[in-house]
């Protein structure tokens, strides 16, 4: 397949449908997250938006659905599968396949945010029974998971397509790490389905009067941990394989990269009960084993960091940088899609730091949460994720248009103001969170305000401030490159070549099935007794509650 | 740059990400076996319909359980705590028992190491020494429902006369 200008091959119009889903929820997402930074600072808009968003647990619910399930899942399933047919030089296996789960996961969304909209559900994206939404709630986003199992099967058949096209091959790195990442999300998944389909669904619809909240909880971080992995192996797919072409450099190693995709595929699920270190009921030492194996994946993590940040060296050096840290200036920082995307690095290197603390068992207890862990997910989610993909947009909405990035040097000042903004708040919400301030809390209403904390909270208000003045402007340099901007002969971006190629890589590395059985019996490991035992010795005691 | 020089870069790189991390893990096992800052584990289920008839919980209250300890049997429901107002001499050890008659909370006590989950149907039991007097404030910190944020309740720790 040749690079196409036009973009509007078959892929390009199905990566530009969830493009433009996953940046309807992205506008939503921060819209609401807006008003809740506000309310921090002391000023209170839901009066005003009465009708729209009811209470501040309403723009929160709002907020948490629409950035962290569907900007992500959406641009995730437009994106990966794009990058594969590019790598392998195929289009798709099933190109009607690919448009059902578009459609399925759309209709999955459009069921969720029925009630979501109407306040019928306002439980936040983590829906903790007993607190009982409306049954769409829980079918539609049941669907959404549904319809990226679809995705999933259509990168494994076009992976094995190629492969028997091309026996002896290593498959190609981009296609390679895509398809570990949504193998990895389907395993990972399984908790959730099983506990909206055998739980949360029945129960809603009153099939069963009680629910079992703590076997939800665990069911819940079975996938809610490993999400964060498939939110942030897509970005990782864009550092290794696309950036340092970008960077004027090539990637360090091959090998290296797809030994981390393993591990991560290996250690990313039997690790969600750092989650639940406070949680009664589950025993102390499968919280110390989950503590182990979650700092496992710290080891691929910091293969990631070494691998990444040697491929920009190599870029800035051959760009004339010199020194030992020199060299970082001279990365082409006018270019906005780089510098959004190194920028979301260097945030992402302290929202890595910070999840080891969360990992740390016992030190957890300092900042569970916390406005810390909120902190933290802006770091994680919130900028290595989304400025990554903003990033991205930057190259590929135009790739899809056919047209020229509208004004470069705002889409520039777009990447560093996320940052600025995102310094001042998280930080900000660190700092809270370790002065003992909840989470997910409406700070401006609460009875207990503590001085040190009030006088923290209006910098929560500027950051958000700033945030939302950056992504503003995003979605008006998308707007205007996808519509409005000069028509230009764009190609796509092509891959890194790598210092150590894929030659290099063993062929273990390339079978995928030895992997997912050792995935699967680790998973049996770190959760089956937990699992089997709440199931079958816990009481099933708790009737539902609407508390809002 | 040669092969050799980029397995042995990588060499470089990879030992000590592997001895980081075991390190760490190290120091946290003995903290919380050696020193003795654990965190909660299993300690019983109940029916959340039952708590009136269910030991300890059909008894509230602040009770002493010895020389400078005391025992809190303690019910979240929403909005409140009860007790939500805990009076101890300082220099106390209080140890909480702590369950729910509806829907899932939190307590973190502000001042101490304390902070954890309360889900119904289990037992949640913790400690926390409060040394200094003054008051200290806990607060529930799971979301539960419109009113969450008027959830809490404090600690008086009262000074020795």
């Amino acid at each position: 397949m040749k690079a196409d200008s036009a973009g509007w091959t078959a892929e390009g119009r199905m990566a530009a449908a969830y493009l433009a889903v996953a940046l309807a929820a992205l506008l939503g997402g921060v819209a609401t997250g807006l008003l809740q930074a506000l309310e921090y600072s002391g000023i209170n808009l839901y009066p005003k938006l009465a009708p729209v968003v009811r209470s501040y647990y309403h723009g929160l619910s709002l907020h948490g659905v629409l950035n962290v399930l569907v900007w992500t899942t959406f641009f995730i399933s437009g994106f990966l599968p794009l990058v594969t047919g590019w790598s392998l030089g195929r289009p798709l296996a099933g190109r009607g396949l690919g448009w059902i789960a578009f459609w399925l996961m759309t209709a999955g969304l459009v069921l969720a945010a029925v009630p979501l909209v109407l306040n019928e559900a306002t439980v936040l994206f983590t829906f903790y029974p007993p607190m009982k939404a409306h049954w769409a709630f829980y079918v539609g986003l049941t669907l959404v998971v549904a319809a990226t199992w679809l995705v999933t099967l259509n990168l494994g058949l076009t992976v094995r397509a190629w492969r028997r096209e091309h026996p002896g091959e290593r498959t190609p790195l981009p296609a390679f790490m895509s398809l570990v990442t949504f193998i990895m999300w389907t395993i990972s998944s399984l908790g959730i389905a099983a506990e909206m389909l055998f739980m949360m669904i029945p129960w809603s619809l009153g099939l069963v009067k009680n629910t079992n909240p703590l076997l939800a909880r665990v069911l819940f971080w079975f996938t809610g941990h490993p999400i964060v992995y498939f939110w942030l192996l897509p970005a990782y797919v864009s550092w290794y394989t696309l950036v340092p072409r970008q960077a004027g450099g090539r990637l360090f190693s091959d090998p290296m990269a797809r030994v981390s995709f393993i591990l991560f595929l290996l250690l990313s699920i039997p690790v969600g009960f750092h989650h639940q270190y406070t949680d009664p009921g589950i025993a102390q030492a499968w919280k110390f084993m989950h503590a182990f194996l979650t700092f496992c994946v710290f080891f691929p993590s910091l293969l990631t960091f070494f691998n990444v940040v040697a491929s920009l060296e190599s870029g800035a050096r051959a760009r004339g940088g010199r020194g030992y840290f020199a060299w970082f200036l001279k990365l082409p920082w006018g270019d906005p899609s780089l510098a959004a995307q190194v920028l979301s690095m260097l945030i992402f290197v302290f929202g890595g730091i910070g999840g080891l603390i969360n990992a740390s068992y016992n030190v957890n207890l300092v900042v569970h949460n916390t406005a810390w862990i909120v902190g933290h997910l802006h770091l994680t989610v919130g900028t290595g994720v989304t400025l990554t993909f903003m990033g991205v947009t930057y190259w590929l909405v135009p790739v899809l248009s056919g047209r020229a990035l509208w004004r470069p040097r705002l889409a520039l000042a777009q990447a560093w103001l996320w940052f600025a903004g995102m310094v001042v708040f998280s930080n900000t919400l660190h700092r809270l969170g370790l002065m003992g301030m909840p989470r997910r809390t409406s700070m401006g209403a609460v009875p207990y305000m503590q001085p040190e904390w009030k006088a923290l909270l209006p910098l929560v208000g500027i950051g958000g401030m700033i945030l939302f003045a950056s992504a503003l402007l995003y979605f008006v340099i998308i707007a205007m490159t996808a519509f409005v901007s000069k028509k230009a002969a764009v190609e796509r971006p092509a891959f890194a070549e790598a210092l150590s190629g894929p030659a290099d890589a063993p062929a273990f590395l390339d079978r995928l099935a030895p992997w997912v059985g050792a995935a699967l019996v680790l998973i049996l490991l770190a959760y089956g007794h937990t699992i089997w035992h709440l199931t079958f010795d816990a009481p099933f005691s708790s009737p539902g509650f609407r508390v809002w | 740059m040669s092969k050799g020089s980029v397995y042995k870069a990588e060499l470089m790189w990879i030992l000590p990400s592997i001895a980081l991390p075991v390190i760490m893990l190290g120091l946290l096992l003995w903290a919380a076996i050696g020193r003795g800052h654990d965190l909660p584990g299993v300690e019983g289920t109940l029916d959340p319909a039952q708590l009136a008839k269910t030991p300890p919980f059909d008894k509230p209250g602040t009770f002493p359980a010895g020389p400078n300890r005391y025992q809190v049997n303690m019910v979240a429901g929403i909005w409140s705590f009860t007790p939500n107002a805990v009076r101890v001499p300082a220099g106390s050890t209080v140890e909480f028992a702590v369950t729910s008659r509806d829907i899932v909370h939190g307590i973190i006590i502000k001042g101490t190491s304390a902070n954890v989950m309360v889900v119904p149907g289990q037992v949640t039991r913790f400690s926390a020494r409060f040394e200094k007097p003054g008051e200290y404030p806990f607060v529930c910190h799971e979301y539960c429902g419109v009113a969450h944020h008027i959830m809490f309740g404090k600690v008086i720790a009262e000074a020795k006369k």
